[in-house]
This record gives C-alpha cells, structure tokens and sequence, in this order.
C-alpha cells in the first residue's frame, strides 16, 4: 500500500511501522509554547523534572507571544515574564519572539523556523495552518508541549487521510477564505474529525502563500488535524529564502489510501460568510446582506497577512469606514506590519477611519484590540465564531474584501471588484 | 502499581433545556479565554462551563466522582489543557463521548483523565443522576441505576491505558527510558 503525505511525513520522524491507526513515536522538528500555554509548559518542566535538564535542544525550541501582546493584564505580564526569563536562560539567544514579533505560527513560516516536511508543535490549535507549507504543524496541550521540550518526541496516532480537490475559478470577488468557507459548507466541522486532509486541483494550486494559509488554517474548524497544501516553485522558493534547510517535498504515491475521496467544482463561487454560532453555518454573503453592522475586524492567523490587508486597503483609498463602523486592522506579523507601513498602506486606513495595532493575534484570544458587547454584530476575518468567543456580541466570518465592503457600506454588503 | 480499570460515577449528560445533546462544545464553552492566564489548578474548576448556556452552574453541582457524558465533537477548537484541567479540579473521573476534538482528547489522555469514545450514547437510556460504571479495558458501560447495560464501545487504547496507569504522559515518558 502507498503511502499519504501526512505518512510519509511520520515516516520521516520515526523508526516505527507508520500505518493509518498506528501509534508511534514522532521526532519534534520545532518546539514551541506561547504566551498563553507558556508558563504552564514551565509549570510542567518544574514539576516533573526539577533537578535535571528540561530542554533536549534549545536550538530546536522557542517561545512566541502572540496572544495578548503587549500584556493587557498582570495575569498576561506575569506568565510572559516567566516565559521570557526561562528562555533566556535555556533556550538558543534568538529563539524567544517577544511580544513585538507577531504570530507564532507566522513568524515560523517568514523566519524559516518552519519548512516543508518539518514536524512542529506548539500551544496554537491553529498551528496546523504550517500545511500551507506542506510542514505538519500541531496545536497541542501544555503537557505534551513540556514532553516534546523535554524530550524532542511525543506519540502520535497516525491518521486516515482526506484527499479534496476543488477545480474551477471562483467569481472576481471571491478569495480565499471564501474557498476556505466553501469547502466548510460541504464537510461541515465534523467529518474530517481528527483527520489529514490533502488539498488538490486548480483552484488550491492558484493560491499565493497567503491564500494556503486562510485555507489550512480553517481545516481546524473542519475538525482536520492538518490540511497539508503541496508546495509549488513560489512556496518552496519562498521557504528557501529563509532558511538554509534542505527539505524534501513529499508527493502522496498514487496508490495511497484515502478514507474519503471528495471533488467540488467552486467555478463561479460567490462570496460566503460563516453566521454565529459555527464556522461552518456558511451561506452566500448576498443572502445576509442588509444586516447592519457595528464592528469589523480584519485580523487573525487566517487573514492578517500583507495580501489580505492591501485588499482592504484598495477597497478603502480616498473612502470613509461609515460612520457607524468600528473598524479595527491588526497585521499578522511584524514584516507584514512593516510591509505596509513601506508601501503607506497604513496611511490609506488611517485616512479611512480604521484603527490600526501592533501585530498580533487581534480578537481571538481575549486579545488586545477589545472585544465584542451584547447585541454588537461583528464582520471578522476571522475563524471562529463560536457564542462568547469574541465577546457577548454576534461575530460573522468572512473575506477581507467582504469586510471592507461591510465596513464602507455599514452592513453586510457583497464586496464589487 | 496497576489503577482501577473499572469506574464507577453518578453520570452529568450534557444535553440542553429541551432535552438535546449539544454537539460542537467548542473549548471557548468549556474554559474561555479570558481565563487563560490562570496555570494553578485548583482554581480552574470554578470556570468549567461558564460560557456554555444552561451549565454556567456546573462547578456548583459537580461532585469528586462524576463521569461527564457528552455529544459530538467535544472539546474542538483551542489547544488549552485547561479545557480538560477544570474538569480534573472538579474531581470528574471519566469523560464519556460520542467523538471528541482530537487535541482534547491528546491532552485528557496526556493528563491521565480516562476518555470513552461512545459514538452513540446520547441516544442511550441514560441521564444526569444515573450511577453507571465503565470498564475501560473491555469499553463496557453498565447504567446501574436504570438496570441496563449500553451499546459496548471502544475500550481505551493501549497507549491510552498506559498512560492511564503510570499517572500522566511525564511518568509514562520516564518509564519508557
């Protein structure tokens, strides 16, 4: 029997026999906790291993802050700073991303921490979106994190595989996360649970890095453990870029075993939104619009990066955010944040109304840019929407152009490009 | 030294007020975020189910001993081992399942918590109060109270088991050494 990527990845990281259902023990490329998770995974190395080494490779292990960046609360500060020292003292000098960087799972990608075929874990459910890379990224608890700290390795059950394909070009106002939303109105949050889903056919293939990243980032919300993204010339030229590596590039072989085998044809797909209280309660955006709107957000490890804000951007020069709109904009990353400052990108959304922050993980985590109040509707770039997440209000997910458009119009408007 | 495999507990059904299994209990239901910052267990069982309607009061009503008996899909969403820890303060022994999400369950089984995976029992004659007991070797799940024995599930996993057995993932690591 052949072999799926996600096995051949495994295969890679282990001397055991990688079957679909298998339980092995996985070597740790990239090993990492954040600001949240953080002081727990110190909490664990303390308990459980007071009086020896608690770092198998400090070269191999980081800290990223992304959540509440700077700390808003003392709770926050403290956990950093007990972060921050440890790293200091036993991690490599440059491996602690303080909370300037941006985040964590982005900054792997944009520092060449993470490349193709790596192994990577860290306190960030959305960490799987490393597969826009074709890496296996993992989000995991604060006691597997210690263990991989301590250790290099952790178990893993091996997992069936997904293989999707969507063909077909998706209307000129319709971008990658309403791909992303297409693809949860099919499988909804369940059917892919605990599954490696493979992405394939033209519509994944036309996706810059930024695109591939809404996509993996989302299989999260689709119950997936990893949405693995084979890796064009621009993505491996990119990776090659910033980091010395060598990485392979693993290809499923033809004869791999797939437990569902599913084909969408997105020709022509309209803009979606996702409407509280699921991700995955996805209609056209054309079916909502009129509702108005009190806030938008365009942020988060889905689409904060440079592509998605200059979309934004476009739709915003020489408008006004309507006056009833709360627009907020949070860069993913410290580059992307440096990006459009550069190309005066921030200037446009300044002149627009909007608030601009420090790069980070925006609205998701209790996080620095405020959160919704009862009764407030939310348009957010967002991935989930889940009641009480983002606050007491009602968040909708959609693309950035689809928030713009929300933003201008003050309600939920299908973006016009 | 070898735990018990066979549990016994009064079982709490997570249904809602019509008498539904809630399905997709996402981790911001279970343990929001806004209490993150919190890393000392013990004061982690007050918050359990705070921001998921109809069970805001659970930390009230838990008691050491109870098994938590849930839908589809529990526990997806964030990474947090608090999600799974709130539970442990309470001194829940066992989460029963239909399907569960699949960092949650990594983390319930790196901290010894046992995890059934049921994929029918909300359709089962059971309900909170119900005293039923587990075999975690053999996936038998007796409801005493109602006389019944339930659909045979999924016993734990070997590795599942070890880890049971030596405590957490940190003591089972040490003995593999």
């Amino acid at each position: 029997m052949g072999k799926t990527i996600i096995e051949k990845i495994i295969t890679n990281h282990t001397t055991e026999d990688v079957a679909s259902g298998n339980i092995v023990w996985m070597e740790i490329d990239v090993r990492s906790a954040r600001d949240f998770g953080g002081a727990n995974v110190i909490k664990n190395l303390q308990k459980y291993y007071p009086n020896e080494s608690q770092i198998a490779d400090p070269k191999k292990t980081f800290f990223t802050f992304d959540c509440v960046v700077p700390a808003k609360t003392i709770g926050y500060a403290e956990n950093q700073h007990i972060a921050r020292v440890f790293a200091r003292k036993h991690l490599a000098r440059d491996n602690l991303y303080d909370v300037d960087a941006g985040i964590g799972s982005h900054v792997m990608i944009e520092k060449g921490l993470a490349v193709p075929g790596d192994t990577v874990v860290g306190t960030d459910s959305h960490l799987n979106l490393l597969g826009a890379i074709g890496s296996f990224g993992q989000g995991m608890g604060d006691q597997d994190i210690a263990f991989t700290f301590k250790t290099g390795k952790t178990w893993f059950e091996v997992p069936d595989s997904m293989n999707i394909t969507i063909e077909g070009k998706p209307a000129p106002n319709a971008f990658a996360k309403d791909v992303t939303l297409g693809v949860l109105q099919q499988i909804g949050s369940k059917r892919a649970l605990g599954k490696s889903i493979e992405f394939y056919g033209n519509t994944v293939e036309s996706l810059n890095l930024a695109g591939r990243i809404t996509l993996a980032s989302m299989v999260t919300e689709m119950g997936g453990i990893i949405g693995l993204i084979p890796p064009d010339e621009q993505v491996i030229q990119y990776c090659k870029e910033r980091s010395s590596r060598e990485f392979p590039i693993y290809e499923a072989d033809t004869n791999a075993n797939y437990v569902e085998t599913l084909k969408f044809d997105f020709t022509g797909l309209e803009p979606l939104i996702a409407l509280p209280p699921s991700p995955a309660n996805v209609k056209p955006v054309a079916e909502v619009t009129g509702k108005p709107v009190d806030s938008v957000i365009v942020a988060s490890c889905t689409n904060g990066r440079y592509e998605d804000i200059a979309i934004v951007s476009k739709m915003l020069k020489d408008k006004k955010v309507h006056k009833d709109v709360m627009m907020k904009v949070v860069p993913a990353t410290k580059e992307v944040f440096g990006l459009l400052l550069k190309n005066s990108l921030i200037n446009i959304l300044h002149e627009a109304g909007a608030i601009i922050t420090n790069p980070g993980c925006g609205g998701c985590a209790a996080g620095q840019i405020g959160m919704t109040g009862k009764g407030e509707v939310q348009v957010s770039t967002g991935n989930r929407n889940f009641a009480g997440k983002q606050g007491s209000g009602e968040t909708y997910l959609a693309s950035p152009a689809t928030a713009a458009a929300s933003a201008l119009a003050g309600e939920i408007s299908v973006p016009e490009l | 030294m070898k735990k018990i495999t066979l549990l016994e507990g009064r079982a709490i059904v997570i249904k809602d007020n019509k008498g539904k299994a809630i399905d997709d209990i996402d981790t911001d239901m279970i343990f929001h975020n806004k209490y993150l910052h919190i890393t000392e267990i013990n004061e982690m069982g007050q918050y359990a189910f705070d921001n998921l309607q109809g069970w805001e009061e659970f930390s009230k009503m838990a008691r050491s001993g109870d098994i938590l008996v849930v839908g589809k899909s529990f526990g997806a969403g964030s990474s947090r081992q608090q999600a799974v820890d709130c539970f442990r303060a309470l001194g829940v022994q066992m989460i029963i399942g239909e399907s569960f999400g699949a960092i949650y369950k990594r983390n319930a089984i790196n901290s010894g918590m046992p995890l059934i995976i049921a994929p029918q029992i909300m359709t089962e004659n059971l309900e909170t109060g119900d005293i039923i007991k587990a075999n975690l070797e053999t996936g038998e799940i007796n409801n005493i109270s109602k006389d019944q024995w339930l659909k045979k599930t999924n016993p734990l996993s070997e590795v599942q088991l070890d880890i049971y057995h030596a405590g957490t993932l940190f003591e089972y690591g040490k003995r593999l050494d």
